[in-house]
């Protein structure tokens, strides 16, 4: 009898498991509860400002106290804003020249450090030196370097007799274009030319060697089998790139606050100077906006980029 | 010429003012007393915070800790600081007052009080107090402080910026004075950059030395960015005129002004490479620490005074406004009179070399600005300056359209040949009709 009612008992809780007892159990629901903080993360730190800075953009809102929805009215300024776009011309400018240039540095650069070099350790690690240093302390560093009176590369050309007054960098629309390109691309190039030698040292030798005894030269080589190899990772390293690019802040507003004359504002430095130094929220959260489009672009060429070919998993190239 | 060395500044600052004795012991006896004799008394158990720009002269706020340590041992209300550069007061407090909640006072920039003037406490009997005490408020201060027909907030001082010039350069142009008109100031510049030492104004995003001469040159011209109803005129031919003088200017400046920001016209003038700029004390203070051979052939001078013939210049101001929110108003109050009291501000103004000045006319007298005859045109900078706005008023669009460097850009337009004159303008009035909409 004892034993028949345990036996009972014991059926009657493990047929009918609480909800809670599921809900700490099933499998399906263990994924979720794992799922879960990175979710909240996600949700909190980055969906809902996302949502909140495209719901702004729609407003009249000002630093420090809300607005009203105001439709696309902050869109039809900035359509006929020549400054917006000015910032849009700018900041497709930068980074285009930059990217591109950075990318071919980089490439190259990765394919020297793959070579057999003595100190290739130290080397390596110099390389990296401009992507180690604050931002700012090397925004510092250019903006003397340009300085209109007191750059050392005028003094130098000075002294060298090549010139005779200062080079303008940052007071001349153009030259201070080339000028912050360049700053960034000497930030830029260690971050592509590291990522870009691990890619390569994941290329197995044997293709090498197999390619050497049919006798394909250098040019072949890379051609046929470091470039397609490599190829995954050029997406992954140029989207990232351009990302960091298209969004550049730092350098800018160090650098030029966007000067001379907007001349160099990228939209990044735009919205913060509308949002936040004027104080419309509204208008700035909408330049900011107008960037995902561009973003969303650079992403999908990237997700395409990615995608596997059928000849990397054993199957035709066709 | 003048052989003024610091230590002369400071031998004769302390002869001089008799205020400026009073320190440690007998500041606490003057505090305690006045403390007694307030008309304000802070609540039971009353403590303060307030969040201030932050310094640009440590000595000064040195001598502001000191003021303070007096006021919480003379009252017993305890006073927390916080400071923030002085761009990022105006957030911090717009947020404050919109969620009710943060410092009991704020000490920020000129339109701070006016973006919520319905927020800030009524502290028309602390002004009125002062102002009958200290020989009245300058005009300028009258208009930032009021809103309606009260004080909203206490305007502290000024922060003032005018011409910088090299005494000895001057005179080699044919100029023993420095000119006062507009057309003399011109032959002036062409003048300097003959001789090898051109001067320069900052047309780059430099907040302060940018606004400042670039609001000068409008105004001076009898320009306006809006009327006195906060309509926009920009576009006018008074505007042109100034345009095409800046112009003029422009071709005498050094190159590269179209990327200085604020600290560049100070490095050019201290290593010699410029005669002439708009700045505060802060080159001649540098100059006597670390080039004093700068510093004695340097001078300063009002700016040139345009049409109008009256002086048409934009400085800084720094007003302290309380939130209604606070939980101790009459603290707040006390603490307020207690900074402008003779006995405080004199030292503190001192202790400020000359980057910051008086609202109040009966600080004219101290000897900050006479020890030292260079410091002299600083003293009257309160009474020199228009508000920001021109003729509109002094709220929060008058402020935006100045973070937004509307007028500076307008002329670096011009200046540089990006655009024309009518361009140019035609920019301007397209963002001021925004943000005056």
């Amino acid at each position: 009898m004892t034993i028949a009612l345990g036996q009972n008992q014991g059926t009657a809780a493990l047929g009918e498991p609480g909800v809670w007892q599921r809900l700490k159990t099933n499998k399906n629901w263990l994924a979720f509860w794992f799922m879960l903080p990175t979710a909240v993360f996600l949700i909190f730190f980055l969906a809902y400002p996302l949502g909140l800075g495209i719901w702004l953009s729609f407003t009249d809102a000002r630093l420090g106290r809300g607005g009203v929805f105001v439709g696309f009215e902050n869109y039809d300024f900035l359509r006929d804003d020549p400054i917006f776009w000015l910032s849009v011309f700018n900041t497709l400018l930068y980074t285009v020249v930059a990217s591109t240039i950075k990318f071919a540095v980089g490439l190259y650069l990765a394919l020297l450090l793959n070579e057999k070099l003595p100190f290739k350790a130290v080397i390596r690690a110099v390389v990296l030196l401009p992507f180690i240093v604050p931002t700012v302390l090397s925004a510092i560093a250019f903006w003397w370097l340009f300085d209109p009176q007191f750059s050392i590369i005028s003094w130098s050309l000075k002294k060298m007799g090549l010139i005779t007054a200062n080079i303008d960098f940052l007071g001349d629309a153009w030259n201070a274009r080339w000028s912050v390109i360049f700053a960034n691309i000497w930030r830029g190039v260690p971050f592509v030319a590291i990522t870009l030698l691990a890619g390569l040292q994941t290329v197995s030798p044997s293709l090498y060697e197999a390619a050497t005894i049919d006798g394909a030269t250098t040019w072949q080589r890379f051609r046929y089998i470091t470039y397609p190899l490599l190829t995954p990772i050029i997406a992954v390293v140029m989207t990232f790139s351009v990302l960091f690019t298209f969004t550049d802040f730092q350098l800018i507003w160090v650098m030029t606050r966007g000067g001379p004359v907007n001349a160099t504002h990228l939209m990044a430095t735009f919205s913060y100077q509308r949002a936040i130094m004027s104080g419309y929220l509204g208008e700035g959260a909408a330049i900011s906006t107008a960037m995902i489009p561009f973003l969303l672009a650079a992403i999908m060429v990237s997700w395409f980029g990615l995608q596997k070919r059928k000849w990397q998993q054993g199957g035709d190239n066709d | 010429m003048n052989h003024f060395t610091r230590r002369a500044l400071v031998k004769g600052g302390t002869a001089l003012g008799a205020a400026a004795a009073l320190s440690g012991p007998a500041l606490m006896d003057w505090a305690k007393a006045w403390a007694q004799n307030a008309p304000w008394k802070p609540e039971k158990g009353a403590k303060l915070a307030m969040l201030r720009w932050k310094y640009f002269v440590q000595s000064e706020d040195d001598a502001f800790v000191k003021l303070i340590a007096a006021f919480t041992k003379a009252t017993g209300v305890p006073v927390e600081i916080s400071r923030e550069s002085y761009e990022d007061v105006q957030p911090k407090a717009s947020v404050a007052a919109n969620t009710g909640t943060g410092p009991d006072l704020f000490w920020g920039l000129y339109s701070l009080p006016h973006l919520f003037p319905q927020k800030c406490m009524d502290v028309s009997d602390v002004a009125n107090y002062l102002g009958k005490k200290y020989g009245g408020w300058v005009d300028s201060a009258v208009k930032y402080g009021h809103s309606g027909n009260k004080w909203i907030c206490i305007p502290i001082c000024y922060s003032g910026a005018l011409m910088n010039y090299r005494i000895e350069a001057s005179n080699k142009a044919g100029f023993s004075k420095f000119p006062d008109k507009l057309d003399s100031f011109l032959e002036y510049t062409k003048a300097m950059k003959a001789n090898g030492l051109p001067g320069g104004f900052a047309l780059g995003h430099a907040s302060g030395d940018g606004n400042s001469w670039a609001h000068w040159c409008l105004w001076s011209h009898n320009g306006q960015t809006v009327d006195a109803q906060d309509k926009v005129i920009i576009n006018s031919p008074e505007t042109a005129k100034a345009l095409e003088y800046a112009k003029q200017l422009y071709a005498q400046m050094i190159p590269g002004t179209a990327a200085w920001n604020d600290s560049s016209n100070n490095k050019a003038f201290l290593a010699g490479e410029i005669g002439w700029t708009n700045n505060g004390i802060s080159i001649y203070v540098a100059a006597q620490k670390n080039a004093p051979k700068i510093a004695e052939d340097m001078n300063h001078a009002y700016f040139p005074i345009g049409v109008s013939g009256k002086p048409t210049e934009l400085h800084l101001m720094y007003p302290v406004l309380a939130m209604t929110y606070t939980k101790y108003p009459q603290a707040c109050k006390a603490l307020m009179a207690f900074m402008l009291e003779a006995d405080n501000f004199n030292p503190w103004i001192e202790s400020a070399k000359g980057y910051l000045t008086h609202c109040l006319n009966a600080y004219d007298k101290n000897p900050v600005w006479t020890a030292d005859p260079k410091a002299t045109p600083f003293r009257d900078v309160a009474k020199r300056t228009l508000t920001a706005g021109g003729l509109g008023s002094v709220g929060e669009k008058a402020a935006t359209a100045i973070a937004d460097f509307v007028v500076v850009d307008m002329f670096a337009n011009c200046c540089t040949g990006r655009e024309d004159v009518k361009g140019s303008i035609s920019i301007a009035e397209r963002q001021l009709k925004r943000i005056y909409r």
